[in-house]
């Protein structure tokens, strides 16, 4: 925690890491200044695009201690406003799962190789983004904790699977290498409350450890603070519980 | 997004933006988080040139009721049109 007697400074900065078939895409990279050891964060961000939010998010972290870096997942399909590639990643049906494998596996590296981190790296996504953070924790070993806020299409039905996304991330569970945080809301419709459910169920047959916490009055992406979903009584606890659960897990605290 | 509901069609035209004037190939439709409006869900309408850059696109994003609308106007436009023998 926070007290006003401490020092405090970041580096933030735009930097490049060889991606998916050692593509070389850009990352939002923040970390707090000083010798560490931290730990590490890698932040996947949403379908709405490498914004903003993603990068606020990104500083947010390394306020809290954590040498995070945030990579590009549409860094392939032009440069533009955030929105106008988000748009057209989206009338593309969205990017691989395989792709972001390859990407989020390749940031994780880059974070662990830093000299400044303790050798423990978390996850961390909302919406697509959350559905990410659960399938890379489940399919890249060597990520200590991850953090899956109200990701859809976690569980999918047959139907729901494209050459893109051709697996449900729930069908990998046994796979899962890491504890798991899960912010949902109650009133979301992706995920529904009955998928957080089934995705709970999974968690339980696997015997993965997990913790779930679920906020009524909230609906999807509620932590946005630039949308018109954010609650900011469920926002606050949420972000309480996302540090609090890291903390314990990255930190050892 | 998080939905998925999404389709692209080709089409033939041309759209304004801050750019000004461009050609367009492509429109995507899709029914998911809007980028604008305040609401969860939005139709998207995205008409871009596929070659250009990702700022060539005229950008709409409208609630369910209105989506609902405009594709009736249209279509009654393009009837009263073809009736009148303006549509080749």
């Amino acid at each position: 925690m926070y007290t006003t007697d401490q020092y405090e400074g970041m580096l933030a900065e735009t930097v490049v890491l060889p991606g998916y078939h050692a593509d070389l895409i850009n990352a939002y990279f923040a970390r707090p200044l000083g010798q560490g050891p931290f730990p590490g964060m890698v932040l996947i961000h949403h379908l709405p695009g490498w914004d903003e939010w993603y990068r606020e998010t990104a500083r947010k972290f390394a306020a809290h201690g954590f040498v995070t870096l945030c990579p590009n997942l549409y860094f392939r399909d032009g440069h533009g406003t955030p929105e106008d590639v988000a748009a057209r990643v989206r009338g593309a049906g969205s990017v691989s799962d395989e792709q972001v494998l390859g990407d989020i596996g390749a940031a994780l590296e880059m974070v662990l190789a830093s000299p400044y981190v303790n050798g423990k790296v978390g996850l961390f996504g909302t919406c697509s983004g959350g559905r990410h953070a659960y399938l890379c924790a489940c399919r890249i070993p060597g990520f200590s904790a991850a953090v899956d806020c109200w990701g859809g299409r976690v569980v999918m039905t047959p139907q729901e699977l494209t050459p893109k996304q051709p697996v449900a991330p729930v069908d990998y569970t046994a796979d899962l290498s890491c504890p798991v945080l899960g912010i949902f809301g109650n009133d979301d419709q992706s995920p529904t409350p009955e998928q957080v459910d089934q995705l709970e169920e999974a968690l339980k047959r696997h015997g993965k450890s997990y913790e779930f916490h679920r906020y009524d009055g909230a609906g999807h992406g509620f932590f946005y603070h630039n949308r018109p979903n954010y609650c900011q009584e469920q926002a606050v606890d949420g972000w309480n519980k996302v540090f609090a659960f890291l903390d314990k897990t990255l930190k050892g605290a | 997004m998080c939905t998925m509901i999404a389709q692209q069609v080709s089409i033939n035209g041309s759209g304004k933006a801050g750019e000004g004037w461009f050609r367009l190939d492509t429109a995507s439709v899709s029914y998911d988080h809007p980028f604008d409006m305040p609401l969860e869900y939005t139709l998207n309408l995205d008409f871009t040139k596929q070659a250009g850059n990702p700022g060539a696109r005229v950008a709409v994003e409208l609630d369910a009721a209105s989506a609902r609308k405009l594709v009736e106007v249209i279509q009654e436009v393009m009837k009263i049109a073809e009736d009148g023998g303006f549509v080749s």
